[in-house]
């Protein structure tokens, strides 16, 4: 091929370059200084740690202070042990939730009239678009104890004390499920979509009923997208700050909130910095797992 | 895959729409509160959105996240549209599993961690934080959502047109520019709005590397939705939510314009 005589070439240079140094001075050398940070002792000068950047001396320094009281700090203080498994628990349930309510959506768009499908996943992406912050403020309004939906509750005489549900793990479901919706939604439409409708007028012509045939044929089918959009949504929303702040209140923990306030509030950099490196290693294992089915969904294309 | 709209198909369609676009279609409702109390409607008025406009804080805002929006996309567009040459047409080079790594890896990265460590790099490097850290952050991780969407349009496309036109004496750069570009154009456009947006939308990467007197759109609708729920910052979203939809359904009518007219000329050619 003609490329690998010019394989050389300024282009590819400039095309691996740019992006590549790029990367590595704003997104791995960033990184290595939180990890740097998160074995470091705090100081109370401004930056709140002990600096130890600079010329080589320092960094001799810095590895003196090698020290892992961050870490030993985390794991004796219950605030961040309750914080990381109360994510997680939220992050599970709430992404069954969305799959509970995604799963049937999906569904009734794969099965709509082919000329529909089009406006269909328009409507499905649309709020992706539209500002996060703006989606999860919209909730507010109709949570909140004189909010709308107690107001309508009210109204058909269903209540008659309001339901308390902002500052409660119950409003930050709300907001997970319906912010994560459409990465939910995308994937297993995707795969329903291009399902060989003929597999299932055989199973009704042998008898099977629908049920049964949607359980041994349709979901099987479809369980790779419903594993990519179950990790869509397990993983971002175990690092959430906006959901769990707005809607969940100060009693509700979320380790991307505790991180949050423990930074700009306690100002301790070494501490969080530990934080976040715990948070990362705790999801490396399910974004592992969620790059092979990736993989394999690429290669079976 | 499609025997038979069954009612049960149809409700669960309607059901999850209704989900997704009833809070919205309430905020925007209500932007047009009369009353100050946000969930007792107190007549029309659009005396809110007059208010806007005398709102200097707000103001201010806006456009520092529209500079930063502009600026940020277009670079990461440019940055992310390289990687995803890097990735799809030279599968050899020292380091290429590292940059694999790096591209995929901020898409999943919380935006705590990213944030954090942004800030901790211009920290050290006593970078004065404000509008360029801001950018700078930005870039890094929209270009990575730019690499995909291009590398996903790069990897359907027809390799023989590139070769032919290295073959008839092109230099690599002059092929991407003249042969690859024009046809995965469509791609990057989309790069570079799904760029602008993640710039737009972005609250906690912001707040994390901004600096005095760069205060964005989002972290100024947070600081005061954390004082509650006012019919300004519902006029502002609306705004916000207007000018997004119209963004993306221009974008649709845009493609399918092009779509039908390429499926004409394809028409007129084998005619």
């Amino acid at each position: 091929m003609a490329a690998s005589g010019m394989g050389k070439g300024v282009f590819r240079r400039v095309a691996i370059g740019l992006p590549y140094l790029w990367l590595l001075a704003l997104f791995l050398i960033p990184f290595l200084i939180v990890l740097k940070i998160s074995v470091s002792t705090i100081a109370t000068a401004i930056p709140p740690y002990t600096p130890t950047f600079g010329d080589i001396s320092t960094w001799l320094d810095g590895i003196r202070q090698f020290t892992f009281e961050n870490y030993l700090w985390i794991a004796s203080d219950s605030l961040y042990i309750t914080s990381y498994l109360e994510s997680l628990k939220i992050a599970a349930i709430s992404t069954v939730l969305t799959l509970a309510i995604g799963y049937p959506l999906a569904y009734g768009m794969a099965r709509a009239p082919q000329r529909m499908k089009p406006l269909l996943l328009m409507l499905v992406i649309l709020p992706f678009w539209t500002s996060f912050l703006i989606r999860v403020y919209a909730w507010i309004g109709i949570l909140k104890p004189e909010g709308l939906l107690n107001q309508f509750l009210f109204f058909l005489g269903v209540i008659d004390a309001p339901l308390i549900i902002t500052n409660t793990p119950v409003a930050i479901y709300i907001g997970i499920v319906y912010s994560y919706l459409p990465f939910m939604v995308l994937p297993i439409f995707a795969n329903l979509d291009k399902m060989d409708g003929r597999l299932l007028e055989a199973a009704a012509d042998l008898g099977s009923t629908p049920l049964r045939a949607f359980w041994t044929i349709t979901f099987p089918l479809s369980l790779r997208g419903v594993l990519a959009g179950a990790f869509l949504v397990f993983i971002p929303a175990v690092g959430e700050f906006v959901i769990p702040d707005l809607l969940g209140g100060s009693r509700t923990l979320m380790i991307g909130k505790t991180l949050w306030m423990e930074f700009f509030n306690n100002r301790d950099w070494p501490v969080s910095s530990a934080v976040a490196i715990i948070l990362l290693l705790i999801l490396v294992v399910p974004i592992v797992i969620f790059q092979r089915i990736q993989d394999r969904q690429e290669a079976s294309r | 895959m499609n025997k038979g709209w069954t009612g049960f198909n149809i409700a669960s369609v309607v059901i999850g729409f209704a989900f997704l676009y009833l809070p919205i279609v309430i905020l925007v409702i209500y932007s047009f509160n009369a009353s100050q109390l946000v969930t007792v409607w107190g007549g029309f008025s659009t005396r809110w959105y007059g208010q806007l406009f005398s709102n200097r804080g707000l103001l201010d805002a806006a456009w520092v996240t529209l500079r930063v929006g502009l600026l940020s996309a277009t670079v990461a567009t440019i940055l992310g549209t390289l990687a995803a040459v890097a990735l799809t047409r030279y599968t050899r080079f020292r380091g290429r599993v590292l940059f694999t790594g790096m591209v995929y890896a901020p898409l999943v990265m919380p935006e705590v961690i990213t944030g954090l460590s942004l800030l901790l790099l211009f920290v050290a490097i006593d970078f004065d934080r404000g509008f360029w850290t801001v950018t700078l952050a930005h870039v890094t991780f929209s270009m990575c959502f730019v690499a995909v969407v291009v590398q996903s349009r790069l990897l359907s496309f027809d390799r023989s047109l590139e070769e032919a036109a290295m073959d008839l004496g092109a230099t690599p750069a002059r092929t991407f520019l003249f042969v690859t570009l024009p046809v995965v154009w469509p791609a990057v456009i989309a790069g570079w709005m799904l760029a602008f947006t993640l710039s737009l939308d972005d609250l906690v990467i912001a707040s994390f590397t901004s600096g005095p007197g760069a205060t964005t759109l989002p972290m100024k609708i947070y600081s005061q939705v954390r004082l509650g729920v006012t019919p300004e910052i519902n006029a502002v979203c609306t705004i916000l939510v207007g000018l997004v939809t119209l963004g993306v359904i221009t974008a649709t009518l845009v493609n399918k314009r092009r779509e039908v007219k390429k499926s004409r000329e394809g028409e007129l050619a084998m005619a």
